[in-house]
């Protein structure tokens, strides 16, 4: 999954005008300015083909599934399945059992920290994690740790954001049970290197987590070949809708794990004391599911495989690459993450030298840029920074140099009001 | 009205940089925190009173212009006034900003009127009546 594996030679350039044409949000003006979007960190934009799916339900199918013996209801049932096998190629499975729908990266971890670590772990066990972690990759293992007397134990991080791979066979231990690490930070887009995290993992018998909420909706991804266990993503950051996200799990161990939701749907058959659950992954989908996302997050799995997951991580280097020149034109910016840019997707932190992030977004707003301003859920990510925010520019396939000029040409603005 | 107009005005800027009442108070007769969980903002709050009049008053702590302007606003605002003198400038700067109240502030702070302009940008309300309901926190703890 490092940057590495593919050659830029063979990437095809993206006809961004094209691109640009399918997303109706583009169309729009903010603040009567051209819009510059660039807090792709946060969701993705959505193209019409996916607009389309989401309102395809509604208007022609409506019925639930897996219930239903009518037509509509057996069409939207193999629809929604449907997305299971393409979301599975998509990412590489060996099977869409394999595939788990949840409504995001975040419930998908609490179905790991619930149905693996809470039934697993005890006194003892260790899990590690990192200080670059989205909280909701660090939150549910503190309170899955508080109730199982597991300890949580984090590999070092260095003051650039990246992490001390060096001490990974200090902190991953013949005592590590699970390690849950993110696949791309979505505060300085560093990249850790997996392979030599998996390894070390696999060395020690640790199952493996990739949070790859900021990964998966902008580079190509094997899970057979990275060898992780679970690895978890939204659909709303890959042009998909809100609702819906994905729990992937090796199938050995999702058949190990208890669900998360019981309830109708998940079950086999059910007398007044017990039940007996179908099989995975449908035992973990308690509850009539978000049909209408998942059927629209494999218009977008469609929409993302015709562009080109190559193409798509290239376009982001490029603009990374240009940011950071940019960048370099005003004295007054503090940067974050690693310098070394072949380790980074496509997100540039900065300060506007001590504005504070929230009033440097609010006069970029002004100029029609969108960036995300905060502690980008990752506190302590800040502690290490030493600050509380900093201001987040975060690219996807339609950006263009045209947005990144916008935000440089917002920053002159800044410094009018706080020189 | 352009941005820099409604809410980074001259007053507000001169507020946010202004150190004087940036500082803790030792011994303060109270102190609390506030923070806003979503922008991080987070500052903590200190008051000295004599005989229930607000002898002194100061702020710490992080947040960004508007919340700090607001802060040191309401430090200046308190001098001298008793505890019910500040609780009635604290209701009508929240009148101001979240009822769209005139403001009817004594002339040596009407300085206060400055930040009504924020009530037009709702996101940074928050930011700005982080202070006041700090205070407000304070004076619901003084009889
Ligand atoms: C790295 C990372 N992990 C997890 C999440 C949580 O995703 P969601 O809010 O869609 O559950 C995010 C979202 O910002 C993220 O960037």
């Amino acid at each position: 999954m490092k940057q590495s594996t593919f050659d830029r030679q063979d990437s095809v350039t993206l006809d961004l005008d094209h691109l640009r044409a399918q997303f109706p949000m583009l169309q729009r003006r903010m603040r009567g300015k051209r819009f510059a979007y660039l807090d792709n960190g946060a969701t993705s934009l959505k193209p019409e083909s996916v607009i389309a799916a989401e309102q395809h339900y509604y208007t022609e199918l409506s019925a639930n599934i897996h219930r239903g013996v009518y037509e509509f209801s057996e069409q939207a049932t193999v629809e929604y399945d449907q997305t299971r096998e393409k979301v599975a190629r998509f990412i590489g499975a060996e099977s869409d059992g394999s595939i788990v729908f949840t409504k995001g990266t975040t419930e998908a971890i609490n179905v790991v920290a619930y149905g693996f670590v809470r039934k697993f772990f005890g006194p003892g066990d260790e899990l590690v994690t990192t200080e670059i972690e989205h909280h909701a990759n660090l939150v549910p293992w503190q309170e899955a740790c508080k109730a199982t007397g597991a300890t949580l134990r984090f590999i070092p991080v260095n003051p650039d954001g990246s992490l001390q791979l060096d001490a990974l066979e200090d902190v991953i231990t013949e005592r590590t049970k699970l390690v849950a690490v993110t696949a791309m930070s979505n505060v300085t887009g560093y990249m850790p290197d997996l392979a030599r995290i998996i390894a070390a993992a696999r060395a020690r018998e640790a199952v493996v987590l990739v949070d790859g909420a900021q990964y998966v909706s902008h580079h190509p991804v094997n899970v057979r070949s990275l060898d992780c266990d679970f690895l978890v993503f939204s659909g709303h950051k890959m042009c998909g809708p809100t609702g819906v996200g994905v729990l992937y799990a090796k199938n050995e161990v999702l058949e190990q794990m208890d669900p998360l939701i019981y309830g109708g749907d998940m079950v086999t058959k059910v007398r007044r004391d017990e039940a007996t659950y179908k099989p995975i992954p449908d035992r973990f989908e308690g509850g009539t599911p978000n049909i209408a996302g998942v059927i629209a997050l494999g218009a977008a799995v469609d929409f993302l495989s015709q562009v080109g997951m190559q193409a798509i991580a290239a376009h982001e280097r490029d603009l990374l690459a240009y940011m950071v020149e940019r960048a370099r034109e005003v004295d007054e910016l503090v940067t974050y993450g690693p310098d070394d840019l072949s380790s980074r997707g496509g997100i540039f932190s900065f300060n506007y030298a001590d504005v504070h992030p929230h009033d440097a977004g609010a006069l970029l707003d002004q100029e029609g840029v969108a960036v995300r301003t905060g502690f980008h859920c990752a506190q302590p990510l800040m502690q290490v920074f030493g600050v509380t925010g900093t201001v987040r520019a975060s690219f996807y396939l339609y950006n263009s140099t045209e947005d990144i000029d916008a935000l440089v040409n917002g920053l002159a603005r800044i410094k009018g009001v706080f020189g | 009205m352009s941005l820099e107009d409604d809410l980074y005005q001259e007053i507000i800027l001169e507020n946010y940089r202004s150190k004087k009442n940036r500082r803790k108070i030792e011994g303060a007769s109270l102190h609390a925190e506030g923070a806003n969980p979503s922008c991080g903002d987070d500052l903590e709050l200190f008051l000295s009173i004599e005989d229930d009049v607000v002898t002194d008053a100061s702020y710490e702590g992080v947040g960004c212009s508007i919340c700090c302007a607001s802060a040191n606003l309401l430090c200046e605002s308190l001098h001298d006034r008793s505890t019910q003198e500040a609780r009635e400038i604290l209701k009508q700067f929240k009148g101001m900003l979240l009822d769209d109240l005139e403001p009817d502030f004594a002339d040596e702070i009407s300085d206060l009127e400055a930040m009504q302009g924020v009530k037009n940008y709702p996101v940074r309300i928050k930011c700005a009546l982080l202070p006041w309901n700090t205070l407000g926190g304070l004076l619901d703890g003084v009889q």
